[in-house]
């Protein structure tokens, strides 16, 4: 058995010098045991091989890898470098196959101490221990690796200017503004017990602190409990917790009385300006719905037609003659029904003098369902009657076939009934009088249907 | 006004500053305090010194000048028809504090925004103040971000970017409509011609530099923006296609999604309910696909149900479910692009199983090793010892990848 003995738990250099000799002398890491200098332990066995002297090949990667993993604590660390090093005699590329056991288990010891660094740099305390030299900090930290010299660079390159020590159970580090220098371990008692401004420090931790959004787990994975009791702020963490959810329930109720929606008036001249899709251009005006702003009923039609783009109103024209006839027909008041259009920009071809009417196409209308959705979400009718296939789109943002949905009530996800039948206008274009009575006598039905509903 | 103390006012514009996610400290020059007369230094990785137990990282000492603004923006608790109680800090003060909680190593640096008060000038000039005290004054080598008002004067964004590692703007609300309907008075024009105001800097910058070494660096890390999520109707594929926008035309290093939280004093147009933040969390996954893992918008849109990611499997999943016939993937043999593709393969996985099999073929074992797990990987690969059922074939899968413990999350948030 061979011992090598090194003179602190992260003395990569030993280490180094060390492995050189074991492997050029064919030594096995079965037959090596390591310690510390200062820890107990069998010194059975003889000390180092002499070594031959001769080239061993070290890939660049390995003494990166392994300055981090001499730092990890677990103990098996320098056999496992020793095997490492031993295996890439054979396989110079070895560290690059991330999913070989041993590659794996080096990785993930240099990872675990790369976090702990992190963490060090993260979560170290200073407070102010002023002497007669003038301003001087110290902190207390526990690091769970051998990190305090591998760590120390970032703190002298940080804090140049500033004099201090971090205290940690294992070896404690100062920088006097020139130079580091390192103590054996201390003890929580040396540290400073207080620093005034910490008070500060923990107001700011409480007001930046969004109560509205608890979200303890995402906390803990990046900040562990292990490490609150050396951070000042940690002490407030159970009072914010427990008052968060009381905090924003108050605020949620407080709003809750003035009301939750944007009033019609103002949706009305936002829509006023759309410019959602393309059709604000060639139509002269937005024609908003319109009708009591808590109506349980509601109609949906296509798009204002060209006397109604005019006139800045839904449904006034031809085919808003005949859903007014049929309106009266089924018994229906229509003022205290809200009557809006899916699209609310008249989309038209210019012919001659005239402008004809040009179906919306599934861009517009899904455009346009902000304000449809918006007007349903103010008005929250019980029932939804749409007003043709563009009016069933609008409101169910897919494509429907009307002969397949009319005629029954058709659960939506607010809560409300959409029933969906045909636009009165298709009533105008039917030329056999026979079947455009017929026509008109199931829309009369759907209609009187869907209102004994409310 | 009753004077404040400096504690006192903390309190109010800390919280006023809370609902600005971004407090990143990443991505800008090196720098440390060697042979310097102050203290500070950023080596590119930022470090987060706490996290509050909303979940979000402590990095900057992120506070507002003043809280107080000429303008009446519905989402923000500082609108000038909010009663919250207002604060102004002097420069003096946030430099103070600054470098105090600095030594202490509470902090990475300074994110400071403001209220607007008097002009746009006149605000813009306060927070370039308190930058160049911190850097010429006190020789200050940490972190600061600083939040530009869109209509300052160029010469102060200019020397704002001297001193600034990182300059933000934000979009606020996805759609140009939200912004009309909830922030009356801001113009989405102007911020964009802000935005790409300050990348031309940026980039004009970058430019300098490569002839010229001692041309002083202007904003190192960049810009980045943040809009609030659920403020609005702006669905999931608009907010994506906004993001993506802001990506490629302004160079943005980050788009932040906020959750809307309720505020105090809320004022009346907005949903108060709890923030969607599970619906933030996979617009962050959203994100991430397309900066990382090389999905186009369009793809990322494909992901969506109605317009909306699903909240029940993370985007990659709702992707790969809606194209089945491209899985299982060979992990022997398929290339990055696709490897990118496998749900629970992430960047750092892909680059290992890229090495790992020049050497040599892999089992289901070695993927392991590289990954999280493989019980959620199984299905979408195949290994040399390894290979699933068609997807095709299976009709149960999406309900095997939910996690159950997800509801729970958007119920305690």
């Amino acid at each position: 058995m061979t011992t090598i003995t090194l003179a602190a738990p992260d003395d990569f250099d030993g280490f180094r010098v060390a492995v050189r000799k074991l492997i050029t002398a064919w030594v096995p890491p079965e037959a090596v045991t390591w310690r510390i200098e200062g820890e107990p332990g069998d010194l059975i066995g003889g000390g180092p091989p002499a070594g031959t002297g001769a080239e061993i090949r070290v890939p660049k990667a390995f003494p990166d890898l392994a300055r981090r993993v001499i730092c990890n604590s677990d103990r098996e660390r320098f056999a496992l470098l020793h095997s490492a090093l031993l295996a890439l005699q054979q396989r110079p590329k070895l560290l690059e196959d991330s999913a070989d056991p041993l590659v794996r288990r080096l990785d993930m010891m240099a990872k675990a101490v790369g976090r702990d660094v992190h963490k060090m740099r993260a979560f170290v305390r200073f407070r102010e221990a002023p002497d007669e030299a003038g301003e001087r900090f110290a902190a207390w930290f526990e690091p769970e690796h051998h990190i305090v010299r591998y760590n120390s660079g970032f703190f002298t390159r940080r804090f140049t200017t500033m004099i201090f020590s971090i205290l940690t159970p294992e070896l404690c580090m100062h920088w006097d503004g020139d130079e580091v220098t390192y103590s054996p371990g201390a003890v929580k008692a040396d540290a400073p017990g207080d620093d005034p401004l910490e008070a500060t420090w923990k107001t700011y931790y409480a007001s930046i602190f969004n109560p509205a959004r608890l979200k303890i787990d995402a906390m803990t994975s990046e900040m562990p409990k292990k490490y609150w009791k050396n951070l000042p702020e940690a002490t407030l963490i159970p009072d914010l917790i427990a008052g968060a959810a009381k905090r924003t329930r108050m605020m949620i109720a407080a709003g809750t009385i003035e009301g939750a929606t944007g009033s019609m008036g103002q949706l009305r001249d936002e829509a006023a300006r759309c410019k959602r899709c393309g059709l604000f251009g060639p139509a002269t005006q937005t024609v908003f719905g319109e009708g009591p702003e808590d109506a349980a009923l509601m109609f949906v039609g296509e798009q204002p037609g060209d006397q109604e783009d005019l006139a800045g109103r839904p449904f006034i024209g031809p085919a808003g003659q005949v859903f007014d006839a049929a309106l009266a027909e089924a018994g229906i008041d229509r003022r205290t029904a809200y009557v809006t259009n899916a699209v609310k920009h008249f989309k038209f071809e210019p012919r001659g003098k005239r402008r004809i009417h040009s179906k919306p196409d599934a861009g517009e209308i899904t455009a346009c369902r902000w304000w449809l959705d918006a007007e349903r979400a103010s008005v929250k009718p019980k029932v939804i009657v749409a007003l043709g296939a563009t009016a069933a789109r609008g409101i169910t943002g897919k494509a429907v076939t009307i002969s397949k949905e009319r005629g029954r009530a058709i659960l939506q996800p607010d809560g409300s009934e959409l029933w969906i039948t045909v636009h009165p206008s298709y009533l105008l274009r039917i030329e056999d009088p026979a079947v455009a009575a017929e026509e008109r006598r199931k829309f009369v039905d759907d209609l009187r249907a869907a209102a004994a509903r409310v | 006004m009753a004077h404040l103390d400096t504690r006192e006012k903390l309190a109010i514009l800390a919280d006023a500053a809370k609902y600005d996610a971004s407090c990143a400290s990443s991505g800008t020059s090196k720098r440390s305090s060697v042979g310097g007369k102050g203290i500070g230094s950023t080596e590119g990785m930022g470090i987060c010194h706490s996290y509050a137990p909303d979940g979000r990282c402590i990095s900057l000492l992120k506070i507002l000048l003043t809280n107080s603004c000429i303008f009446d923006c519905h989402y923000c608790i500082n609108r000038r028809s909010s009663n919250v109680r207002r604060a102004r800090f002097t420069v003096d003060e946030v430099v103070r504090l600054t470098l105090a909680f600095y030594k202490r190593n509470y902090i990475e640096g300074l994110f400071l925004s403001s209220g607007i008060i008097g002009t746009s000038d006149y605000t813009m000039e306060a927070l370039v103040r308190v930058a160049r005290t911190l850097r010429l004054e006190h020789d200050f080598r940490g972190y600061i971000h600083l939040k530009s008002i869109p209509d300052a004067a160029p010469e102060l964004l200019e020397e704002a970017g001297l001193y600034a590692d990182r300059l933000s703007i934000n979009i606020e609300l996805p759609t140009e409509a939200g912004l009309t309907r909830l922030a009356p008075e801001k113009d989405g024009g102007r911020i964009r011609g802000a935005m790409s105001g300050l990348k031309l800097a940026i980039d004009d910058n970058k430019d300098a530099r490569k002839h010229y070494r001692s041309a002083p660096k202007f904003a190192p890390a960049g810009q980045s923006t943040q809009m609030i999520v659920g403020a609005d109707n702006a669905d999931d594929s608009a907010i994506v296609a906004t993001a993506s926008g802001l990506y490629d035309r302004f160079g943005m290093r980050r788009v932040y999604y906020s959750a809307f939280s309720p505020i105090p004093d809320a004022s009346a147009v907005l949903p108060l309910v709890s923030p969607p933040l599970l619906r933030e969390h996979r617009l962050y996954q959203a994100d991430w696909l397309m900066r990382f893992y090389g999905f186009r918008v369009s793809e990322v849109q494909e992901a969506t149900d109605d317009g909306h990611l699903p909240l029940d499997i993370d985007p990659k999943t709702a992707w790969a479910l809606k194209h089945r016939g491209q899985f299982p993937v060979d992990i022997n043999r398929a290339p990055r692009e696709m490897l990118l593709r496998v749900p629970g393969l992430g960047v750092k996985s892909v680059n290992a199983v890229l090495r790992v099999r020049r050497q040599r073929r892999m089992d289901l074992a070695d993927l392991g090793r590289l990954t999280r797990g493989i019980e959620k990987l199984r299905p979408f690969v195949i290994a040399s010892d390894w290979r699933p059922t068609a997807l095709a074939d299976r009709g149960d899968m999406r309900a095997t990848l939910v996690k159950p413990a997800i509801a729970q999350l958007e119920l305690f948030g």
